[in-house]
């Protein structure tokens, strides 16, 4: 067990909403496994959460969290802030407002190294530079000396995996590192997230609501549902067979050349994720779901198959009810 | 059209600025040696004006070109210090209140709506006229007060980009938080800040001469330029050059660094547009 990431029991509220209510959640070395689910269904807090950078109003609390098998649920701000950029780095979405306009590439990038390793300006640049080639980005001496707005999305977006990983962390989240980007640029990158991994034995952690992006890139896939994993497994096991009515309802919102006949509908699911106050029992997704049940406001039964598939249903494995 | 102005004004204040620094060489007398036999000689262009005086003499005969360079050096030196002054105020309590909100900010805004109830000029009056004029109870006076618009400025801009992804960008790189309000919220809202100490200067030039000339400012012999408006106020209608020359001055200093803030608001602005 070669963990870089566990999570048990994470659960974050903001006032009276429950944002995640009680998610597991591990990441190993070298896998990339994805988190998916709709706006607002609480996957951007769950990994703000793994650096701490939840707003201060926000209430937190996990049963593990543990990062290299160190619990870091207690750490202080100070910890934090060593492992932040260090062990454990973040990418976000707009690669056009992640960089910081007043500076050059350079200096943002150098301020990294300086901060973590204390390394002279000299050793900095030189391995600002290597790692910007590394990256694909062409011309990386000349970059370092640009401000953000000279450079476009996808160079800017590769200025940003190359920040995150000029310390070598053990792991790297990103939040829907693709959706701001064309999709030519969104598989450049994903091939070169895919290469670097590979190389360096990252753990990532990738937040999307892109199912195309999980089918390429994901080892382990985690599907989430109004602040709950509702299904995880190996990503050919769920998408091939999914067990769970939204993981099925999603899958099907994908449109497939060919399975899908011309002028034939895609299907949908209907309805918002809903707003999940304190004392919310049962199914969360039972207004939306095709196949609810009076019996679905009972707590939710988790199945476990095999290889670590999990999903959370009353319907089992059979596609039966399971008369919890 | 808008570069003409922006140069303009940038020339106006860089002319100011290099008389104030280097006023004791470019006053051709001493400002402050009267001469009653010359009294009220007209500037050179008017009938009876001498190329011994310039700009002509004062009702003391001191030679008004002098004075004028020295005000000029007075202007400025209130102007920069009082925005100094108002902008570390400002900006400390703007940057506070937009960065951490809920509570600080309640204060924060609390302290600017005080502040705004406050009359400037009337508190200005009643402190120089308590604890006696003086150039530095000048700067003060006016620089513990005019500090409110930057922290509107300030607190606004910070709640602006304290939202914006870079700013989470440097949490998640493991910068402190010190480092995040100095090093990345500061310069991304100092472009606004430039504009208001443009506009707080203007203010604070025009500020002191209205003190000046109620007679609560600078006191003399300085040769301020509402004290030298104040000063030859009596004969401005059979003299008017004698307040026309300080107020023509003060009217154009004023007006290129309201050209500056206007140019620098619309060249920065353009620029974060990008």
């Amino acid at each position: 067990m070669n963990a870089v990431l566990e999570i048990e029991d994470l659960r974050i509220g903001f006032g009276p909403l429950e944002a995640v209510r009680g998610i597991d959640l591990v990441v190993e070395r070298g896998q990339t496994h994805c988190l998916v689910g709709e706006s607002g269904c609480g996957k951007s807090v769950s990994a703000l959460s793994v650096l701490r950078l939840l707003p201060k109003r926000a209430r937190f609390s996990a049963a593990r969290l543990a990062f290299e098998g160190n619990d870091i649920a207690g750490l202080g701000e100070r910890g934090m802030a060593r492992l932040r950029g260090d062990r454990m780095a973040m990418i976000f979405q707009e690669p056009m407002t992640s960089l910081n306009p007043a500076y050059t590439i350079g200096s943002q990038m150098i301020e990294v190294l300086r901060r973590h390793r204390g390394a002279s300006r000299a050793a900095a640049v030189d391995r600002c530079i290597a790692m910007l080639e590394r990256v694909g980005v062409t011309a990386p001496a000349m970059r370092l000396g640009q401000f953000p707005h000279q450079l476009s999305g996808g160079l800017r977006q590769r200025v940003m995996i190359a920040t995150a990983l000029l310390c070598e962390p053990a792991l790297l989240i990103a939040d829907e590192p693709t959706t701001a980007l064309d999709v030519t640029v969104q598989a450049q990158f994903l091939r070169l997230l895919a290469d670097i991994q590979r190389q360096m034995g990252l753990a990532v952690l990738l937040i999307t609501h892109d199912l195309g992006v999980v089918a390429r890139v994901a080892d382990r896939v985690s599907v989430m549902y109004a602040g709950r994993i509702v299904e995880h497994g190996a990503t050919g096991a769920v998408f091939a067979a999914p067990r769970h009515p939204y993981t099925r309802g999603l899958l099907a919102s994908i449109p497939v050349p060919g399975k899908i006949p011309p002028g034939g509908r895609l299907g949908s699911i209907p309805g918002i994720v809903p707003r999940i106050g304190a004392g919310f029992a049962g199914c969360a997704f039972r207004a939306r779901c095709a196949v609810a049940m009076p019996a679905c406001a009972a707590p939710v039964p988790e199945h476990r198959l095999a290889d670590g598939h999990r999903f959370a249903c009353h319907l089992g494995p059979d596609g039966a009810w399971s008369g919890a | 059209m808008r570069r003409a102005a922006l140069s303009l004004g940038a020339a106006i204040v860089a002319f100011a600025a290099i008389l104030a620094i280097f006023a004791p060489l470019l006053m051709p007398h001493d400002p402050f040696a009267q001469d009653l036999t010359h009294r009220y000689t007209p500037p050179f262009w008017l009938p009876g004006g001498s190329s011994a005086h310039w700009l002509g003499t004062d009702g003391l005969g001191r030679d008004y070109l002098s004075r004028l360079i020295l005000g000029a050096r007075i202007s400025m030196l209130i102007g920069v210090s009082t925005v100094i002054l108002s902008g570390i105020i400002g900006t400390t309590l703007g940057v506070l209140g937009g960065y951490f909100g809920g509570r600080t900010d309640a204060v924060v805004m609390f302290i600017i709506s005080c502040r705004l109830a406050i009359p400037v000029i009337l508190v200005a009056l009643t402190t120089v006229f308590m604890v006696g004029s003086g150039l530095w109870v000048v700067v003060l006076t006016i620089g513990l007060l005019l500090w409110e618009r930057f922290a509107i400025v300030a607190r606004a801009a910070t709640r602006q980009v304290s939202g914006l992804d870079y700013i989470a960008a440097a949490w998640a790189a493991g910068c402190s938080r010190t480092r995040v309000i100095l090093g990345e919220i500061l310069p991304n809202i100092a472009h606004h800040l430039l504009v208001i100490a443009t506009i707080d200067m203007a203010i604070a030039i025009l500020l002191e001469a209205a003190l000046s000339f109620l007679g609560l400012g600078v006191p003399p012999p300085l040769p301020s330029w509402g004290l030298m408006i104040s000063e030859g106020k009596d004969y401005m209608f059979f003299k008017p050059w004698v307040i026309e020359i300080p107020g023509i001055a003060l009217l154009i200093l004023v007006l290129g660094i309201n050209l500056l803030g206007d140019g620098l608001r619309d060249r920065l602005g353009a620029r974060t547009e990008q």
